[in-house]
């Protein structure tokens, strides 16, 4: 659930961070590049009949998620007697530092998960195999998925990554909190007009309805929903130079700072805080993931809904995060593990539904259409903008450059730097990382 | 160990049980070894590896790993570079901690440690309170305070404000209070352990020179002028090194509480250098920021050590 690095991030690394440079000192010098289809060049089979087999399966679900995919796992393990799949959790910042370094000491996983914007930096690392057999083979293609998904794990004209799910954000809202202050607890604003009307009701009984947060989550998601929304974009397709200081940038971010100096968002809003606050009823709204579902659930009394985000711009628009399917690359290729893999990935993926039950949107569209989905009120809500997702570009090393963003976001949002010139600078800084990532990654 | 000792015992003095000692022979060279082993493997060469990776632009997964020579260090000192303000933002970020932080943990712990180390009732238990806070891990620490510290939601500002004090000071998000923080929760957080080491140092200094200080006619003041501070010496030496030392690393506390905020005033160089080198993967990069922080704080010791020196 965790799109950038940013929060929590690095905190695994412990104290002992400042030995960065002992890291390096635990490989030689890693896999081979990738070089064509490798071992993947041929479709894969869609069962698997060989000797007994073995995979391990790294992830970073660690919250509610956790136990739902190891349920599947368990259920997959019951059904293949000839495969053998053992799950290991993993915080999701301590998994990207751990799995590279293990694939590359020849310890790595069979199978694991990656977040989209990952999946190109671990593809051109040598990290991650292409999958575009098991595509071809399980006869997977855009129409089944939603096509700004299916297209994000391509890198470099090959598929590296099979989703599993999308994880958008959505408009929570306390129910109770919309009442009080004469607003339909049913429904919720869906236009900039009616959003702000609805936040005017709110300031005048003294709410502040909607709790602006300087941090990555869910700050830096809402700028990015709202500069798609104003038509903008982050980056250009070939991520060859920053676009998120231009004008819809500008105009999104200045939309956020300003419900903080018009007084219907408190000033200094820490991490978590609007989510708490969303709880608490002392906010109205709150812009936040699908796995929020799953929090609120668990809180007792509270009245809540969930809707797609309003559209504050020209268009509707909402930033998605997604889980993918990955193999990773083995010393030695075992076609019969690659191939029990592909059997396992297949599995999970056409089960999604159960998935779907622990807070997601499943990528596959026949399950998301399905009525057992549309049962899912929650999910369902979210999951109706499938189409208006955004993902940043399948270029390498670009999780560096969207760090920048954070960093803008927390500085306009705090009032310490007005939007334009928090974005400028920090599309400056990101022009520095993405020719920095082209010459290492040769772009 | 026992195993390696008794063979070393007996193959170096039985031949020549006859003889007085003869020197010290290999046996203190193999009470070093055990450490002397671990030191070499796990701190010389990989500082020495880590010299060598600061001189590549180096991705441990990527094949190639072209050598830059100094480019690396160059880019450290060129303010068209990427890494130019972020790297001198947070060394200053660390250096206000340090400054801040430091002689806070050095005063603070002697005055309570002086206190606990007079005799009262219920001494145990004030030591113990004073230093139970420092068994917590930082994750912990971190935590708690930040939910402690919410500007809107939490209970610092909450009790302030029941106290008819200003309730919306940004403890986690604003300048400097951000800093008061840091500083605050560390010292709350680790005084403990230098309380400790001083009450050690304390009970070290022969009582006999309060004796004769007071047949001096020396007060409170003169007393600890005279006789406790000089017998604290190299104890305090060791606790202002180690308190550098320790402040210079700090990485958990703003990681966990401010996140770096505001923008990236409060991200320390440990934090920086972290991301520099794991996540983006600049290995060599970050290599060689930590050659220039270590530089830097090698500097800061020696120079303390002057200090102390001088006073002699």
């Amino acid at each position: 659930m965790k799109p950038h690095l940013s929060r929590r991030g690095l905190l695994g690394l412990g104290v002992g961070a400042g030995g960065a440079v002992l890291l390096g000192a635990c490989g030689d010098d890693g896999p081979n590049p990738v070089v064509g289809g490798g071992q993947n060049a041929q479709p894969a089979a869609t069962n698997y009949t060989g000797p007994n087999v073995a995979l391990t399966f790294w992830n970073g679900f660690t919250g509610g998620d956790g136990p739902v995919m190891k349920a599947l796992v368990d259920r997959f393990n019951s059904e293949n007697p000839n495969i053998k799949v053992t799950m290991n959790v993993y915080e999701w910042a301590d998994y990207y530092q751990k799995v590279p370094a293990a694939v590359s000491t020849g310890n790595g996983p069979d199978l694991g998960i990656m977040h989209v914007e990952q999946v190109a930096t671990n593809a051109a690392r040598g990290v991650v195999l292409p999958l575009d057999d098991v595509a071809a083979s399980l006869q997977l293609k855009e129409d089944d998925f939603s096509p700004p998904v299916w297209r994000a794990g391509v890198y470099n004209n090959k598929r590296y990554a099979i989703p599993l799910d999308v994880h958008p954000l959505g408009m929570f809202y306390n129910k109770s909190v919309l009442e009080k202050a004469g607003l339909d607890p049913d429904n919720p604003p869906k236009t900039k007009d009616d959003y702000m009307k609805a936040l005017d009701a709110l300031k005048s009984k003294g709410v502040q309805g909607h709790w602006a947060t300087p941090f990555p989550f869910t700050g830096t998601m809402q700028f990015e929903s709202l500069t798609w929304q104003f038509g903008g974009q982050l980056f250009d397709e070939q991520a060859s130079k920053p676009l998120f200081a231009e004008a819809p940038g500008v105009q999104a971010l200045t939309w956020l700072t300003d419900l903080v100096k018009n007084g219907y968002s408190p000033k200094n809003v820490a991490q978590d805080a609007d989510l708490i606050a969303l709880q608490n009823g002392k906010a109205a709204f709150n812009w936040n993931g699908i796995w929020t579902i799953n929090t609120l659930k668990g809180v007792k009394g509270l009245t809540w809904g969930v809707s797609a985000l309003p559209t504050i711009g020209s268009q509707p628009a909402a930033w998605a995060g997604s889980h993918n399917f990955v193999q990773f690359k083995q010393r030695t290729p075992d076609a019969n593990k690659l191939q029990a893999g592909k059997v396992f990935i297949n599995f999970i993926s056409k089960n999604s539904i159960e998935w779907a039950k622990g807070g997601q949107v499943p990528a596959r569209k026949e399950i998301r259409e399905g009525a057992e989905f549309k049962g899912l009120t929650e999910q369902a809500a979210i999951g109706s903008q499938i189409d208006n997702l955004h993902f940043p570009p399948s270029v390498p090393g670009i999780p560096d450059a969207m760090a920048t963003i954070d960093t803008a976001i927390n500085e306009a949002i705090l009032l310490r730097k007005e939007p334009g010139k928090a974005l400028a600078d920090a599309a400056a800084k990101a022009s520095q990382i993405l020719e920095q990532n082209r010459k290492k990654y040769g772009g | 160990m026992v195993d390696v000792l008794a063979e070393a015992t007996t193959s170096t003095s039985a031949p020549v049980a006859a003889a007085p000692r003869r020197g010290p022979g290999l046996t203190p060279y193999l009470f070093l070894a055990p450490y002397a082993l671990l030191f070499l493997t796990f701190t010389l060469a990989p500082a020495a590896y880590g010299l060598w990776i600061s001189l590549h632009d180096w991705d441990y997964l990527l094949p190639g790993k072209p050598f830059v020579g100094l480019d690396n260090y160059k880019a450290l000192f060129s303010s068209t570079s990427p890494v130019f303000d972020f790297f001198w933002q947070s060394m200053q970020a660390t250096g206000v901690f340090t400054v801040f932080s430091v002689p806070l943990l050095v005063a603070v712990p002697l005055g309570i440690a002086l206190i606990l180390n007079r005799s009262f009732k219920g001494r145990t238990v004030f030591r113990a309170v004073y230093f139970a806070p420092y068994v917590l891990g930082v994750a912990v620490i971190g935590v708690l305070w930040r939910f402690l510290l919410d500007p809107n939601l939490g209970a610092v500002n909450a009790l302030l404000g029941a106290i008819g004090l200003p309730d919306s000071t940004a403890w986690t998000t604003g300048l400097p209070w951000a800093w008061v923080s840091l500083v605050g929760v560390t010292v709350w957080w680790t005084l403990g352990f230098n309380a400790v080491i001083y009450i050690a140092g304390l009970q070290d200094i022969p009582r006999e020179l309060y004796d004769a200080a007071k047949v001096d006619g020396a007060g409170r003041w003169a007393e600890f002028r005279h006789v406790t501070l000089p017998g604290l010496r190299p104890v305090l030496l060791f606790v202002v090194i180690n308190t550098i030392l320790a402040s210079s690393n700090m990485f958990g506390q703003a990681y966990l509480i401010t996140q770096g905020a505001p923008g990236v005033e409060t991200r320390t160089a440990i934090m920086y250098i972290a991301e520099e080198g794991l996540r983006s993967y600049r290995m060599g990069s970050a290599a060689a920021m930590s050659y220039l922080l270590t530089l830097a704080l090698l500097l800061i010791s020696m120079v303390t050590f002057r200090l102390f020196r001088t006073k002699d």
